[in-house]
């Protein structure tokens, strides 16, 4: 760690893309009109696939170094610097950025690859691709950074990108609408995470060593033991603050709902961004922070419990859904709340491994949730599929193999990752048997949500029109061709991170160097076992249940909608009414606010416009009174006077500036006198 | 008594009180005995025409606005000939910007229009 | 009598170049104006070169009245700049609506002189004068669009409530001389010192009285009332002018009066100062929610960025002063640029304000639509754009001066603010129909102050480090 070695090629891990997006964003409309599509797709995806390239020579570059030395830094220039601070603009790689830039690259280039069937008849085949390539770009950046401040660059690049791509069809205003929800929840986590930033930089200062550069904080973190502000200790209240930011960005209770909206986008771009890459960020600032996390002990208490509330909650939403994404939305949302289980109980590992397995098996089930709506005609209801694995059997068969893996089927990456966090969650010091026990409880449910979807997908009678099931068809190659690579991944990925019981654990001793040794069990290995065994029970269980239910319809869903009166069912199908809650409370509380603050501008004004009116009227009508009874009688003059207050009236109300000049006038007296209050 | 400006609020307090004395009084004293020939506004003997407040074209301000500025500006002439000697070319030279400046002003009135009458 | 006139040599120039345009005016034909464009560009930046050549120079003039130090160079060579700019996205907008342009040009370049002044006045009636010559000359280029009667009504107000606001600014001064003996800074400062005269309470309403005349300079809540209407009225670029000229150049005389030689009156306002902050930016912010024009939305937008600034005179010392110049740096760039594609917008009599004229522009005109996105979210506070860093030094700067709280409702404030700048992006992206938007051909000065306002953007965001340094050098050219 102490000699990083010097490299002068990982920008362009991060560069590429940016080159890509910048030719397509600038020529790409052009090209798409003169040469042709397939011009565009070349610029788009030998980017992402250099990257990889230059990925993987960063990775063996890596693994020829001894484990402590794993470490490769490029510094390209200083960025900001201000007294005690210093920002630059370096990336670095070490073991744990090292598998987040391959599954970025890897994972991203077969969406794009997958993106060119996909996107092919849109008009605006060229900004999608200058988006994607933004958003790889921006996602590199994240994993790569080398401090706080880059990586709130990308954390907000790859936010702006997902809005961007979320609202991709703007005609349709559900989509624009979708995007915004997206884009401002994020900015609340990311109000979270740039407070965190300030608060981490702070109390180093306060120390002496005022600093936003991972190694520097990591070599001064302990300085930051026993400080406390608020009465809260510095570090557990700065990783609070980050953990909100995780918490939008990565989608966790309470700042979730933006997830399930975003589905609005391309499908590709919700298996690369919405459930692959971007939303984990969280899950690897974590991981990359973890040694902060770890001196607060409070923190990860809460991570944990945010973890396997969203992992159940999310779940209990996607057992009744019927939007073919919708539930793989929530899923999502589930599975990064297993991740976060992890690192709740200080199993980084575990965490980023979940995070490895989930991203190729998730995005394997988008892509083929994708090429099913592709081959239904844009229909994502799948009350209306059903039968579809003759007509799509290349789909039929990579999604299997990805239902198979999430679910945790023995010996598939699945497997491995869930059963790590479980037995991590039981064993580490932070877990405790509750924590497994609703982990379990999530994974049964996991079981029967994604065997109910691929029953009602893919099995029984074809629900739909005519019409639709003339036209279905597989996808072409360079759409399946990616679902192979990614089933086989789904399988494969679990092998590198095997169970102490089976053998060595590859992937706990590549990270080591960042996290730290991996936890000794409490347990023995027979302990392990039998949780395993156990686990593999209830997914079994809740395997059954979807084939009983909708598979053999030996029971009629209904029995389970109508417990308590249907109110269950209600709940979940409603998604507990979270979004409406929020709506009312939030969305209309700040407008509620807007609009008292514009009531006040104008009703106020007016009012002491009107009042200093009326006075004036009233005082020009007793002296028209006093003129005529006094000097004249005449009645006519009452008509003169009445005009003349009218003149004044108008004279008074013209502007409204007399208004203005009491506000100020009256904000002065009142500061004064507050002023001479306080003074005495 | 100590205050050598003391006198001076002396002599406004006194010459105010004299003002609003003299008003009272008049008012006190004399007899009124009012008639609508008598509340006319008195335009030399002739009977009055119309609202004695009456619109004057803008053109007068306008004037009198242009009067006043290059007035008030030729009246810093006099203090800089009274020190001329001791000014010497440095005063000569300031009061040249300073005149400069003043015909450029003159000028775009001018051409502007704003010296003609119609 | 030995002065020394070098440090007056840029601000004589303005002068110089504004008596030439308005003289130059009378005598050519109406299709000759656009030599009036040159000759004032050429003019600020003769000006401008002037004030690099005297960089580093540290003089007085004029008893020292007006001094010459970093600090005013930078803020001179801020408004030569704002001046350029403006006069850029102007030469078609004045063609359009009628405005005489020799005079506008000339009024811009004499308000810029007034400024200038008030940088580098080192004494509070020569601060004041500066102020009035500023002031006078806004006033009169707001309601220089006669034939629209809002112009007029805005001009009107302007004048009124800047004359109101002036009057306390005024009766401040006097109580601080009646209090300090002087006008001249050095001056009070001293005769604070020797006497202990602070903390009389004659001293304390006349610094009070300043802040309020300051406070409405820089449009601070609750003294903000005439923005809207005024910003609203005004021609667009006069606007855009007001926004970044007219408020960096309070905050300058804010920042030379009381961040250095008079911190001590300062620190005794502290709290009712942090409630001026905050007031501003979340009035500002939440007002600006509701608005459905945009030149509208970004005059309460410039209140809640008033707000932001003020943060950094509450922190005060090395780092509040650093951050205030470079966020009034990147405040100007993104500022110029949102106002200027709104000028872009206009077409003849319509004006095209609304949020609904900016449907669609994204894709009628890329250029402006992605130019426009970039101020928008720049504006947001979005990395890694001018207004992000500048926010993270303002925010830096509260929490190292102690203020947490300031900081943190900052920044849940440009979280409020992310809502109605988004909408803009929205509407030019998401939504169809709208205004047409000048091309280039019709309007190359303006696209060049766009182009120009979106590399400050972008620049002053991704390599601050130059920017930075010279905001420091400057500040601390006031020691």
């Amino acid at each position: 760690m102490e000699h990083p070695i010097q490299t002068d090629y990982l920008r362009w891990i991060v560069l590429l893309p940016l080159l890509g997006a910048g030719w397509n964003g600038l020529l790409g409309a052009q090209l798409q009109k003169r040469v042709g599509k397939w011009l565009v797709s070349l610029f788009a995806c030998a980017p992402v696939v250099f990257s990889f390239l230059l990925s993987l020579a960063a990775f063996f570059g890596l693994l020829a170094l001894k484990p402590e030395e794993r470490f490769l830094t490029d510094r390209v220039y200083a960025w900001l610097s201000l007294g005690s601070l210093h920002v630059d603009v370096a990336f670095w790689v070490d073991p744990l950025s090292a598998v987040m830039i391959l599954v970025v690259t890897g994972i991203g280039g077969l969406i794009h690859i997958y993106s060119i069937g996909y996107m092919h008849e849109d008009r605006s085949y060229w900004r999608y691709f200058a988006f994607l390539n933004l958003f790889t770009f921006a996602m590199l950046l994240l994993v790569t950074a080398d401090n706080l401040l880059l990586m709130f660059i990308g954390w907000e690049g790859v936010g702006l990108c997902s809005y961007a791509l979320i609202g991709f069809w703007y005609q349709d205003h559900v989509n624009t609408r979708a995007g915004n929800k997206a884009f401002i929840v994020n900015r609340v986590g990311d109000f979270g995470f740039i407070l965190g930033i300030f608060l981490i930089f702070w109390s180093l200062d306060q120390q002496g060593h005022g600093t936003v550069a991972f190694r520097e904080i990591a070599t001064f973190a302990s300085l930051l033991q026993g400080q406390e502000i608020w009465g809260i200790g510095v570090v557990t209240l700065a990783t609070l603050f980050l953990f909100l930011g995780a918490t939008g960005k990565s989608a966790q209770i309470p700042l979730y709902v933006w997830l399930p909206d975003a589905m609005q986008g391309p499908t590709p771009v919700s298996a690369l961004i919405h459930a692959a890459t971007m939303v984990t960020a969280g899950v690897y600032m974590i991981a990359r922070l973890n040694f902060l996390f770890s001196m607060a002990p409070v923190t990860l208490e809460v991570v944990a419990s945010v973890g396997v509330a969203t992992a159940l909650l999310a779940a209990t939403i996607a057992l009744t859904q019927t939007d073919i994404k919708r539930v793989l939305a929530y899923s999502t949302i589930s599975q990064l709340g297993y991740m976060f289980l992890a690192a709740g109980v200080a199993a980084y590992g575990a965490a980023i491994f979940h995070l490895m397995t989930h991203a190729f098996f998730k995005a394997c089930l988008f892509l083929g949730s994708g090429s099913v709506i592709h081959a239904m005609g844009g229909e994502q209801d799948m009350r209306k599929m059903g039968g579809l694995s003759r007509s799509l059997p290349w789909t039929f068969w990579t999604f299997t193999i990805a239902v198979l893996a999430i679910a945790g089927t023995p010996l598939t990456a699945g497997f491995f990752s869930k059963d790590e966090i479980l037995w991590q969650a039981f064993s580490s010091p932070h877990g405790s048997s509750w924590l497994w026990l609703l982990g379990v409880a999530g994974a049964g449910m996991t079981a029967f949500y994604m065997f109910r979807q691929l029953f009602l997908v893919f099995f029984g009678e074809c629900r739909a029109d005519h019409h639709v099931q003339e036209h279905l068809h597989e996808s072409p190659k360079v759409m399946t061709l990616p679902l192979v690579v990614l089933a086989v991944g789904s399988i494969a990925a679990g092998w590198i991170g095997l169970p102490g019981i089976f053998g060595p654990n590859l992937f706990a001793q590549w990270l080591e160097p960042v996290l730290g040794a991996a936890h000794e069990a409490h347990g023995s290995g027979a302990a392990e076992g039998t949780l395993m065994v156990f686990s593999v029970g209830v997914a079994a269980f809740g395997f059954y249940l979807a084939y009983l239910i909708y598979y053999r319809r030996a029971l009629a869903p209904e029995h389970f909608s109508s417990l308590a009166g249907g109110l269950l069912y209600r709940l979940s199908y409603n998604k507990y009414y979270i979004d409406e809650i929020y709506q009312f409370v939030f969305i209309r509380g700040t407008l509620l606010l807007a609009r008292i603050g514009v009531w006040i501008d104008q009703y106020i004004i007016d009012f002491i416009v009107d009042g200093s009116a009326r006075t004036t009227a009233l005082v020009s009508w007793v002296n028209g009174l006093f003129d005529n009874y006094v000097i004249d009688g005449i009645v006519n003059q009452l008509a003169d006077s009445t005009f003349a207050a009218g003149d004044k009236f108008r004279k008074v109300q013209t502007g409204n500036i007399n208004s203005y000049l009491y506000v100020i006038l009256g904000a002065v007296i009142v500061a004064i006198i507050v002023k001479l209050r306080y003074w005495s | 008594m100590t205050h050598p400006f003391f006198p001076v609020l002396v002599l406004f307090f006194f010459a105010g009180s004299v003002v609003l004395a003299l008003l009272l009084i008049a008012q006190m004293v004399g007899p009124k005995r009012p008639n609508p020939v008598k509340d006319e506004p008195f335009e030399s003997g002739n009977p009055p025409k119309g609202d004695a407040r009456i619109r004057f074209p803008v053109k007068f301000y306008l004037v009198a606005m242009l009067f006043l500025i290059f007035d008030l500006e030729g009246v810093f002439l006099y203090p800089w000939a009274v020190l001329f000697r001791r000014l010497g070319i440095f005063g000569l030279v300031e009061m040249g910007i300073f005149l400069t400046v003043v015909v450029v002003g003159f000028v775009y009135a001018w051409k502007k229009g704003a010296l003609d009458w119609e | 009598m030995e002065t020394n006139l070098a440090p007056l040599l840029p601000s004589a120039e303005v002068v110089l170049t504004a008596l030439s345009v308005l003289l130059l005016d009378l005598f050519i034909r109406k299709d000759e104006k656009g030599l009036l464009v040159w000759i004032s560009l050429i003019g600020l930046a003769l000006a401008g070169g002037m004030a690099l050549f005297l960089w580093g120079s540290h003089e007085g003039a004029f008893q020292d009245s007006i001094l010459l130090d970093d600090f005013a160079l930078f803020f001179t060579e801020l408004f030569l700049g704002a001046a350029a700019i403006t006069i850029l996205s102007s030469v078609h907008y004045v063609r359009e609506t009628n405005i005489h342009e020799g005079e506008f040009y000339a009024l811009v370049l004499l308000s810029t002189f007034g400024m200038i002044l008030m940088a580098a006045a080192n004494d509070l009636i020569l601060f004041f004068l500066g102020l009035e010559t500023m002031s006078i000359g806004v006033y009169i280029l707001t309601g220089m669009w006669r034939e629209r009667s809002q112009a007029s009504e805005a001009a009107m107000k302007y004048f009124l409530i800047g004359a109101f606001a002036t009057g306390f600014l005024l009766y401040g001064i006097a109580l601080i001389y009646g209090a300090a003996g002087s006008t001249h800074l050095g001056r009070i400062a001293s005769a604070l010192g020797q006497t202990k005269s602070h903390g009389s309470i004659i001293l304390s309403a006349g610094v009070f009285l300043l802040f309020v005349g300051l406070a409405f300079k820089v449009a601070a809540v609750p003294f903000h009332f005439w923005v809207p209407d005024v910003y609203d009225g005004a021609p667009t670029p006069v606007s855009a002018f007001m926004a970044v000229a007219v408020k960096a150049a309070a905050f300058a005389g804010w920042a030379r009066i009381f961040l250095y030689q008079l911190s001590p009156l300062q620190s005794e306002w502290t709290l009712p100062l942090k409630a001026l902050a905050i007031l501003t930016m979340t009035v500002g912010n939440l007002l600006a929610i509701s608005q459905s024009s945009v030149k509208r939305m970004l005059a309460y937008s410039s209140i809640a960025h008033a707000g932001y600034l003020l943060i950094a005179l509450v922190a005060g010392g090395e780092s509040g002063g650093q951050a205030l110049l470079f966020y009034l740096l990147s405040y100007a760039a993104m500022t110029f640029g949102a106002f200027g594609v709104l000028i872009a917008l206009k077409e003849g009599e319509n004006d095209h304000e609304a949020y609904s004229d900016f449907a669609g522009l994204g894709f009628k005109r890329p250029f402006l639509g992605m130019a426009m996105s970039l101020f928008m979210l720049s504006l947001a506070g979005f990395p890694p754009l001018a207004g992000f860093t500048g926010k993270f030094y303002l925010f830096r700067s509260a929490v190292v001066a102690g203020h947490i709280d300031l900081a943190i409702i900052g920044a849940l404030n440009s979280l409020l603010s992310v809502v109605y700048y988004l909408r803009v992006i929205v509407m030019m992206y998401m939504e169809e129909g709208g205004a047409e938007g000048k091309p280039f051909a019709r309007a190359p000065y303006l696209y060049l102050a766009i182009a120009i306002a979106v590399l400050g953007t972008v620049y002053l965001g991704v390599l601050p480090a130059p920017a930075l340094d010279l905001s420091r050098i400057s500040f601390i050219s006031l020691h």
